[in-house]
């Protein structure tokens, strides 16, 4: 049997388990959101044993090295000895606004203690004072002095419920990341760009956006916002804007269901892309958003011709209950002695 | 003997182009399987770029490139694969993937005929008989 040692104690794996859910069954507070090596929340540090390559999927070079891995992710062979991702890793942040940008997406402004480095388009992790960590993908270019996030409600949802209905500018953070291939990087200024998304997973593709603008991105650059319903779309005006200064930036938002209206497409996302820009060869494409649609999306895109290195996804996978709880884990460290 | 053997393979492979034809083969050859409804449903994967590794895998080995899989890696690799279902059709579709993708890359036929022999050899093994 597996085993993991934190703070002095040694906690037993059970068959198949990972790091992070023996350790939950344990009674540790681990901060964790989507369990399927996504979001980056569970970044644990290895300080002897050997950590399997897979629970360092997608981590930065530099956080490999120092022995960080992904604790949901990782299925050790033998005894592995472990610290919690630490301070080194994470930067105090204040909420400094919080502004409806619809009915259901809120804009959160954070101003960190110290500046974060970052690309416009990739995601940090936000982690409450008691533990609960979410990520949410980052609209703001780096030289703004504040971090921009767009946080969609969900029903029941105990970040966006709270980020909401409690929350308040001043309230305390800590941040962990940045994380994630979802950004614009310089180069090959005529090669056309595809932007696409559903719901909050405009927020990384507008970041993009105004990052492959700036550079002077020539190539036409689409951007296609997905809603269930007109109520969903929001930055529509903005994105408007853009458009009449940009010739080569083309703006469609689409909804699933409704009215035909001025400048508001009815119909799949994924039916639209493909009437819109029918051979996209050579292409380069970030897709942000909801799992399903961004994972279909990217297989036909791929399908259609673009190139797998040109292809950018980022799955907004919800959190899921470790299997135990079922609930929110609200044991605490020193419940581990039970 | 053994030397000479590796010498020809590594030549075959170093006349195909090497790793970067292996790049640039990986994308055509995935893009096939996908496409090819009698096999897609083998190939299907939420992480691509780990089956696109494996793709690129399997091409280097049966170009004659470095390779470190044995003939049992081979049965072992695709054993969950024949319990469901894997048969001589499914593989005589993934060799004519593999032709028309290097035939596609511009490598001369004779070349093609060797990966189609190596590939053929493999046969046994991935069907596990
Ligand atoms: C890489 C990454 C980037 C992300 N970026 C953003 C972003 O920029 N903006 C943003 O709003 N969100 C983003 N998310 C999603 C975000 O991290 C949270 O999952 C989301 O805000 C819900 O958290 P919550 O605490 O409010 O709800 P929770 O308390 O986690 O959820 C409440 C219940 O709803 C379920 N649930 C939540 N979301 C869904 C869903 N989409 N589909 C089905 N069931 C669901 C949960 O499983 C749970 O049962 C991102 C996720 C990832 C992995
Ligand atoms: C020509 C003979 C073949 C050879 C030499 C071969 C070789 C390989 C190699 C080297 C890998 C990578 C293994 C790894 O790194 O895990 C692999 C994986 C795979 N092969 Fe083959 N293969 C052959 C035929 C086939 C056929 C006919 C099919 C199905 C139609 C197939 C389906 C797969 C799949 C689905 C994987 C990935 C398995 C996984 O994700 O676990 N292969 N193969
Ligand atoms: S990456 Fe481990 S919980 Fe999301």
């Amino acid at each position: 049997m597996a085993r993991v040692k934190l703070e002095g104690q040694w906690y037993g794996l059970d068959e198949g388990e990972s790091v992070l859910d023996g350790l939950l069954r344990g009674g540790v507070r681990v901060p964790h959101s989507c369990r399927a090596g996504a979001c980056q929340s569970c970044l644990m540090r290895a300080e002897g044993g050997a950590v399997p390559a897979k629970a360092q999927v997608g981590l930065k070079e530099t956080l490999k090295a120092r022995g960080y891995f992904l604790s949901c992710a990782c299925h050790p062979e033998g005894d592995l000895e472990v610290a919690g991702a630490g301070a080194e890793l994470r930067v105090p942040a204040r909420i400094a606004t919080l502004e409806r940008l619809s009915d259901s997406v809120l804009c959160v402004r954070l101003r960190p203690e110290k500046p974060l480095e970052y690309r416009a388009g990739q995601y940090v992790s936000l982690i409450r004072a008691d533990g609960l960590a979410r990520s949410y993908s980052l609209a703001s270019q780096p030289h703004e002095d504040t971090l921009e996030l767009h946080v969609r409600r969900t029903a029941g949802g105990r970040m966006s419920g709270w980020l909401f209905d409690e929350a308040r500018p001043g309230d305390a953070l800590e941040l962990q990341g940045p994380a994630g291939e979802c950004f614009y990087v310089p180069g090959r200024p005529e090669q056309p760009l595809l932007l696409a998304g559903t719901g909050t997973g405009l927020a990384p593709l507008y970041g993009i956006l105004q990052d492959a603008l700036s550079h002077g991105h020539t190539g036409p650059i689409w951007l296609f916002h997905g809603a269930l319903e007109p109520s969903g779309l929001y930055l529509v005006e903005e994105l408007r804007a853009l458009q009449s200064c940009y010739s080569q930036f083309q703006y469609r938002p689409c909804v699933l269901k409704g009215q035909e209206r001025v400048g508001v497409t009815v119909g799949a996302l994924d039916a639209v892309i493909k009437e819109a820009c029918p051979r996209p060869a050579g292409w380069r494409a970030w897709l942000c958003g909801d799992p399903s649609l961004v994972l279909s999306l990217r297989k036909k895109l791929f399908l259609a011709g673009l190139s797998l290195k040109d292809l950018h996804a980022d799955a907004f996978l919800p959190s899921t209950p470790p299997p135990q709880e079922g609930v929110e884990v609200s044991g605490r460290a020193s419940d581990a002695s039970r | 003997m053994s030397t000479n053997v590796a010498e020809k393979k590594s030549s075959l492979y170093e006349q195909i182009g090497g790793e970067p034809a292996m790049e640039a083969a990986v994308d055509l050859f995935y893009r096939k399987v996908l496409s090819d409804e009698r096999i897609s449903h083998f190939f299907e994967d939420v992480d691509m770029e780990r089956q696109s590794a494996k793709q690129k895998a399997f091409l280097t080995m049966v170009c004659g490139g470095p390779s470190a899989y044995s003939g049992k890696d081979m049965r072992k690799g695709h054993a969950h694969l024949v319990q469901r279902g894997l048969n001589d059709t499914h593989f005589d579709a993934v060799v004519e993937h593999l032709s028309a993708t290097l035939l596609e890359l511009g490598v001369a036929k004779p070349l093609v005929e060797q990966v189609l022999a190596i590939a053929g050899g493999a046969r046994a093994d991935v069907l596990d008989r």
